[in-house]
């Protein structure tokens, strides 16, 4: 079994700064990290490939500095790596980076089951996953808390949602985004780390990928940043605390006395 | 400071911190007020490949020397040497089997201890015979292809938690010094059993058990080395393992200094923080100078012992002694610069003075460590010809 799992580096959220004046995050001095959903879904690889006879490559697209978090996860038992980086990848919306995401996988061409996290902490989207499941024209399911191996051709993916958790059967291939639940990453090993330092990384460019460049980075991006800016503060709020019965009676009241129509 | 060290020592470093960070550091003090053993820590540190350091590629470890085992003791001594004792002991116990095994008891039992699958403990204190190993009373008689085993042990250290036992036992009473040897006991072996977990002033994490000996029958293959060599194998063994007791006092010092120097600066009393008063600031100098000074100390003799000289004795003992000196003057002092918080089991520094105490009695005491650097002396000048005068 092939399982592919898409990592992300990210600024550490932990201590980013928001600059004042152009309400963007100051990305100077902060250092990078591996998304910490990808993390989980790097650990729930890893469980598969600790039971089963399956071979785990994790790809980011990213400068060539995300290399390091692809090392990293080496460390923890990931057994290869692929970076796609390309000058023509730079401004990627979701759109763009899951096509060219899917581009990676269809050259592995032998992956059986992706996973993804359940989204990234600076882009906060969660598109990008089930965006590649659509374009490699193959089943998905986010929110998954578990993951058992089936018959061979299929999956059964446990979904925690706000109702309750669901049990999905899918067939393979197919793509999964993870939650925490999934487990708690493992500790990376020595005998790891060494082969993931000298381990050769491969980078593949939208040639590689056969991608036209027009349909990668910011000329295949449907959308763009105009501006960011923290949503003004609004200031008009009160809170009504107190039993049903009371607070219904104090929000009547207050309507009356703002003149609200027809009370 | 800045200790040359390879890519690969760092990596050890790291890996090693990164565990103290993450699963010691946030469960010791629960793993001391409950007296529990740190299983999970224990799994976390095999899955990292760390209990092999020391143990040859062949054997299944990482091919390294008593210098990256030292690197990784002291970075989880920072965090707790209850956790790390655990931890070391399992070498404690592998090193009679290393330097003195058969190749089937090597084969058998050293791939085991370096993945972690099981640990290890040796054997020697009994009630009678702590700092004078001749003391000892269990006994291992021949019958046929087997030794009966008779006696007990005092305060080993994973007793009843290790699988793999490294034991003295007098082979023959006649041959005085000549006359105890070390074997493999494995739990479940007949006749082998542990008595009650020892409550102790600290590492309680921990687990001091006795070791109960009633006509334990084991296969005379268990036998290290040859009969006879007991006391040189124990010799031998305290001097590979007096180093990583040295880098637990390294660790810990380190531990407690970085607290107090932390503290130091926020602690605010006559509208100031404390490290502004100079007699806070000389004692954090001196346990910042004498932690430094026990860390190259320790560092330049384990990379010496790496070399494979001829006669360690003194210098092991000298690391053990000193590193354990500095732990318990660094972690008593950083008490004082707690104040009472410093008292309060809410701060992890009360803990680490109790831990400490164990540093200079285990492994031989400090003062045995002081007879023997006394006597190498002893004997290092008798040997010389000039005169110094
Ligand atoms: C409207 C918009 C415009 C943007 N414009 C730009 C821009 O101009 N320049 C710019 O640099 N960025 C831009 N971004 C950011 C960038 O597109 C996103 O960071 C990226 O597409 C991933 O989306 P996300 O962070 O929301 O990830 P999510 O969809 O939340 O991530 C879900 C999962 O997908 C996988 N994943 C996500 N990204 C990657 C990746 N790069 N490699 C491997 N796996 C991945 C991970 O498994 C992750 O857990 C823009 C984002 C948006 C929403
Ligand atoms: C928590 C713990 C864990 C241990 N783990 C192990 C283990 O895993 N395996 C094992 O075999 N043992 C273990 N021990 C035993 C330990 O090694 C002994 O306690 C130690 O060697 C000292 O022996 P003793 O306690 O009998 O003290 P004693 O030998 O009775 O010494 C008492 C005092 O007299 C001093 N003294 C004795 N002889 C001399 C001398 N000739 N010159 C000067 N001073 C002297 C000592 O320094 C000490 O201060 C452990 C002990 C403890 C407390």
């Amino acid at each position: 079994m092939h399982i592919a799992v898409c990592i992300k580096q990210v600024p550490d959220t932990r201590n980013v700064r928001i600059d004042p004046d152009t309400h963007t995050l100051v990305r100077q001095g902060v250092e990078s990290i591996i998304n910490p959903f990808d993390l989980f879904a790097v650990e729930a690889a890893l469980k598969i490939k600790d039971e089963n006879n399956a071979r785990v490559t994790v790809v980011t697209m990213g400068p060539p500095q995300a290399t390091e978090a692809l090392r990293d996860t080496m460390g923890l038992g990931v057994d290869d790596a692929v970076l796609l980086s390309d000058r023509a990848f730079a401004g990627s919306d979701t759109w763009a980076t899951s096509t060219t995401l899917a581009a990676a996988i269809k050259k592995m061409g032998d992956v059986d089951l992706i996973l993804c996290g359940k989204q990234a902490v600076d882009g906060d989207t969660a598109q990008v996953g089930p965006e590649m499941a659509a374009l490699l024209d193959i089943p998905y399911a986010t929110f998954v808390k578990k993951i058992d191996l089936g018959d061979g051709n299929s999956i059964r993916a446990i979904r925690q949602t706000d109702e309750g958790t669901e049990i999905w059967k899918l067939p393979t291939p197919a793509l999964l985004t993870v939650i925490k639940e999934i487990g708690e990453p493992r500790v990376p090993s020595l005998r790891f780390k060494m082969r993931a330092k000298k381990a050769e990384i491969p980078v593949w460019g939208a040639a590689d990928l056969g991608l036209d460049t027009n349909c990668v980075g910011l000329c295949g991006s449907f959308t763009q940043v105009v501006r960011i800016f923290s949503p003004p503060r609004r200031t008009d709020r009160i809170l009504i605390e107190g039993s049903v019965e009371e607070q219904a009676e104090r929000l009547f009241n207050y309507m009356k006395q703002s003149r609200v129509p027809g009370i | 400071m800045d200790y040359f060290l390879t890519e690969e020592q760092k990596m050890i470093q790291e890996l090693a911190a990164q565990i103290a960070a993450e699963k010691v550091r946030p469960t010791r003090a629960k793993l001391d007020e409950n007296d529990e053993f740190p299983w999970e820590i224990m799994k976390t540190l095999a899955q990292a490949d760390l209990f092999g350091l020391y143990i040859p590629e062949e054997y299944g470890g990482m091919g390294g020397g008593i210098f990256e085992n030292c690197l990784a003791v002291e970075q989880l001594g920072g965090a707790c040497i209850g956790v790390a004792t655990t931890f070391a002991a399992s070498g404690l116990g592998a090193y009679p089997i290393l330097l003195f095994g058969s190749e089937d008891l090597k084969h058998k039992y050293l791939p085991q201890i370096a993945s972690g699958k099981r640990l290890a403990a040796f054997g020697l204190t009994e009630p009678g015979a702590g700092s004078d190993v001749s003391g000892i009373k269990t006994t291992a008689v021949k019958d046929g292809d087997h030794y009966i085993l008779n006696g007990s042990k005092q305060w080993i250290t994973n007793g009843g938690e290790a699988e793999i036992y490294s034991v003295l036992a007098i082979t023959d009473r006649s041959k005085g010094a000549r006359g105890a040897s070390f074997f493999v006991v494995e739990t479940g072996d007949p006749g082998f059993s542990f008595g009650k977990k020892e409550k102790k002033l600290g590492i309680r994490a921990s687990a001091t058990r006795e070791l109960i000996f009633q006509d334990c029958r084991i296969p005379k293959e268990r036998l290290i080395g040859r009969e006879g060599m007991g006391f040189i194998v124990a010799m031998k063994t305290f001097d590979k393992s007096r180093p990583g007791i040295a880098a637990l006092g390294v660790g810990l010092s380190q531990g407690a200094l970085d607290l107090a120097v932390e503290y130091a600066r926020k602690r605010v009393q006559f509208e100031k923080p404390i490290i502004s008063f100079q007699a806070i600031q000389h004692k954090l100098a001196d346990m910042a100078t004498k932690t430094e000074a026990a860390r190259a100390l320790v560092y330049s003799i384990a990379r010496f012992m790496d070399s494979n000289p001829n006669d360690v004795s003194k210098v092991a003992a000298m690391c053990k002694m000193y590193a354990a000196d500095v732990a318990m003057e660094v972690s008593t002092n950083a008490v004082q610069v707690l104040g009472g918080y410093g008292y309060m089991q809410d701060y992890p520094v009360e803990k680490m003075m109790r831990d400490a105490k164990i540093l200079q009695i285990y492994e031989g005491t400090n003062e045995i460590q002081r007879n023997i650097i006394g006597q190498e002396l002893n004997k290092e000048y008798g040997r010389m010809k000039d005169t110094f005068f």
